[in-house]
């Protein structure tokens, strides 16, 4: 059992939890994924994760309720422990391979999108320790749902807030900062994108028009992390590919996001009839389709 | 009662089966069993062991059974075997140790396998377990991967008196035999749990949710835990598709993940938190065990259900018994058949599979006639699921992160088959992660001879 050290709720919904694991906090970095599973009975949820502390043997995720399996790890307490925690599965980030030196000559811009803010942090605060800054965008709803605002400024070289509906930092999508930077005359080697899928895509779409060379990172439908079963494949430069296994990072030009987000409804119809069933509880009776 | 004919075993009938996930094959009782027996004829020098890759005492144990004494018939087999129940149920013994048998020239052959079978049942029923090794040697062993290789190298070196733990990368031991095969073929929670629990018992240690390669590394493990030797048994991971047009789409899914989802993830059973796609008509590509499985899953599911496979009857590779408990279930073979498109509406959801016919040419170099296309012969089949079951590759978490491990060009692991030692000291391997897939008893077989290899290893060290 892994637990659960810390919990916060960072917004409405929104949740970051510490966990002990101590050979996932050993060996991971910044890029990497792991899988979570609530109880004996649970489904294996990928999680990105947000930081880790080796000496402690803690990792830390975050995570947003959208779904039943959601919603229980939510339930979970303080002291409470997950009944599985698996990683640390994927490929780092490409960054980690590169030397701190090569990194300083390099101006590199994040794009973060919602909770995408949390598999961004910690890849900013790692290049931060290297004597890195990078400019970071967070893009989020409205000031409500922002998160990890604090967390990120003190490792960011710039930090650009934008909320779509303006009542915070800038207004309007990511998308608009980064073209307002660019014509400020901010020059970029390359953009991280993290987000939710449609994010990513416009964000891809503009900073291929810009010459700015794009990482994203995908959360497909998975099972086993490990490339046994096929659930993530995704098309990228034409090439069919496992997100599990070969990512989740990708060069975000060649990705197709059309099919990525096709792929990301198959098991829509079934997640609402189960968190009918979870919000409903005992008193479930039919009305989900199933039963 | 005729000599030449065996004592038949009572299976679920085939209707009422094709609508539930309880075991098909119901196994002997002890008067079957007993009466089976008696059709051994003891012989001295026993074809039937020398065509089981882990040479259990065959004639040995069944001699125990027409005694009535099941007891001692089971520790004959542990001696061997640290997985009876289950080999009694997935193994091909048509092909090996029955297919020796000398009752088979003139007639059946002694039904090894349900005797195994039911000696097993009855060793669990009754509460016996394997004698356990009284010495200890001191030294630790790790296993990668909790599959057939994996539990009877860790078993075997369990009793020799080795401290071994298996590391295994799913939530739940068992590698194929939890995420592969289906329940109504292999009970998990009666069958594979309590094996396994068989193993433990002899002091084997499971630390589940590690991904060697990745959560530790085979370097680490030796260097930094303190292991002596190393067995990788991690299998052949990786499911292969098709590339042709339409396969991303939605509906299109590896037999791997699906059986996945049904047998380990529980998702045929209502109370699990996992989904699975309840299809109309599924095909099924592929014509191997696992082809069979996904289509008999996918049929117990409520669908309708094809295999299409691309050469004829005579070459599926699929055992005989399951390709006959197929078509009694219902199952619609589509032979000499291959896909070469799959059809999606705007939305991205399968629709249908554009098929060729074949017919069969020249033989290649496997010796199997070559399918070649028909002109002229595109049809489309409709559909709403379509599995793809066309084998796997081994996966390359380990041997990608372990240097100075050998790979070949299938980038399976080499090995030596006589004991299992890699190019890497101290490190052994076995399974399907050195022969790509293959069954079940030939990676015990492999198991069996790395742990052997393994201690002359680490007794001469």
């Amino acid at each position: 059992m892994y637990k659960i050290v810390k919990k916060e709720e960072l917004t409405t919904n929104i949740y970051l939890m510490d966990v002990e694991a101590a050979r996932v906090a050993k060996t991971c970095q910044p890029g990497q994924f792991v899988i979570v599973r609530t109880d004996a009975e649970g489904e294996r949820i990928p999680l990105t994760i947000c930081d880790y502390d080796r000496e402690k043997g803690t990792v830390t995720i975050v995570f947003q309720c959208v779904g039943a399996a959601t919603h229980m790890m939510a339930e979970l307490k303080e002291g409470d422990a997950f009944q599985d925690f698996v990683g640390p599965l994927g490929c780092p980030s490409e960054l980690v391979k590169e030397t701190p030196e090569a990194l300083r000559k390099k101006k590199i811009l994040f794009v973060a999108g919602g909770v995408g803010a949390a598999p961004v942090y910690p890849q900013v605060k790692w290049l931060h320790e290297k004597g890195v800054n990078a400019d970071v965008i967070v893009g989020s709803k409205t000031k409500d749902l922002l998160i990890l605002e604090k967390e990120m400024e003190a490792v960011a070289g710039n930090l650009y807030i934008t909320t779509d509906d303006g009542s915070y930092g800038r207004s309007g999508m990511v998308t608009q900062t980064i073209k307002d930077l660019v014509a400020e005359g901010k020059q970029y080697d390359v953009c991280i994108a993290i987000g939710p899928m449609i994010m990513m895509k416009f964000v891809c779409l503009l900073t291929k028009e810009l010459g700015i060379p794009t990482v994203v990172s995908l959360n497909p439908i998975m099972v086993d992390g490990t490339g046994m079963c096929g659930a993530c494949r995704v098309t990228v430069g034409g090439k069919v590919k496992f997100a599990c296994v070969d990512g989740p990072e990708f060069d975000g030009h060649g990705v197709n996001f059309d099919e990525a987000m096709r792929r990301q409804t198959l098991y829509k119809t079934e997640e609402g009839r189960a968190m009918l069933k979870l919000q409903e509880g005992d008193t479930h009776h039919g009305g989900c389709g199933n039963c | 009662m005729d000599v030449l004919t065996k004592i038949p075993v009572r299976e679920q009938d085939a209707k009422e089966r094709a609508a539930n996930f309880e075991e098909v094959c119901l196994g002997y009782n002890q008067e079957e069993a007993q009466a089976e027996a008696t059709r051994c004829i003891n012989c001295k020098n026993a074809q039937c062991v020398k065509g089981c890759p882990v040479a259990i005492d065959i004639p040995g144990f069944i001699q125990k059974v027409k005694e009535g004494n099941i007891e001692e018939a089971y520790q004959v087999i542990s001696r061997d075997s640290a997985l009876p129940a289950v080999c009694g149920r997935v193994c091909p013994q048509e092909t090996q140790c029955e297919g020796r048998c000398i009752r088979g020239i003139k007639g059946d052959p002694v039904s090894i396998g349900k005797l195994e079978r039911f000696v097993a049942d009855w060793a669990r029923e009754n509460g016996i377990k394997p004698d356990v090794s009284a010495e200890k040697k001191g030294k630790k062993v790790a296993v990668i991967g909790s599959g057939p290789a994996g539990l009877t190298c860790a078993g075997d070196l369990a009793k020799m008196g080795y401290d071994v733990t298996i590391f295994e990368a799913l939530h739940e031991p068992g590698g194929v035999l939890v995420y592969g095969i289906p329940e109504f073929r292999l009970p998990k929670k009666a069958v594979v749990a309590e094996e396994i629990e068989n193993v433990k018992s002899l002091g084997v240690k499971i630390e589940t949710n590690v991904v060697v390669g990745k959560s530790v590394t085979i370097d680490a493990l030796i260097q930094e835990e303190g292991f002596e030797a190393v067995f990788i048994g991690s299998g052949a991971g990786l499911p292969k598709f098709m590339g042709i047009p339409g396969e991303n789409s939605n509906g299109v899914f590896s037999a791997n993940e699906y059986l996945t989802r049904s047998n380990l993830m529980k998702a045929f059973d209502g109370n699990s938190n996992t989904p699975i796609m309840h299809s109309k008509k599924v095909a099924v590509v592929g014509g191997g065990n696992v082809a069979m499985d996904a289509a008999r899953t996918a049929l117990r599911l409520g669908a309708e259900v094809h295999i299409v496979y691309r050469r004829s009857e005579e070459e599926l590779p699929a055992r005989v018994e399951e390709v006959h408990h197929a078509k009694e279930e219902g199952i619609i073979f589509d032979l000499l058949t291959n896909p070469t498109e799959i059809l999606a509406d705007e939305k991205g959801w399968v629709t249908g599979m554009k098929c060729i016919r074949m017919e069969l040419g020249e033989p290649d170099a496997s010796g199997r006639r070559r399918p070649v296309e028909i002109p002229g012969s595109e049809f489309t089949m409709e559909l709403d699921t379509v599995i793809m079951s066309l084998g796997t590759s081994p996966n390359p978490l380990i041997s990608s992160t372990t240097e100075g491990l050998e790979t070949n060009k299938w980038k399976c692991i080499v090995a030596e088959e006589s004991n299992g030692q890699t190019s890497k000291e101290g490190v052994y391997a076995g399974g399907d992660a050195v022969t790509g897939a293959a069954t079940v008893i030939l990676a015990m077989g492999a198991g069996k001879a790395a742990a052997k290899g393994i201690d002359e290893y680490l007794s001469n060290k």
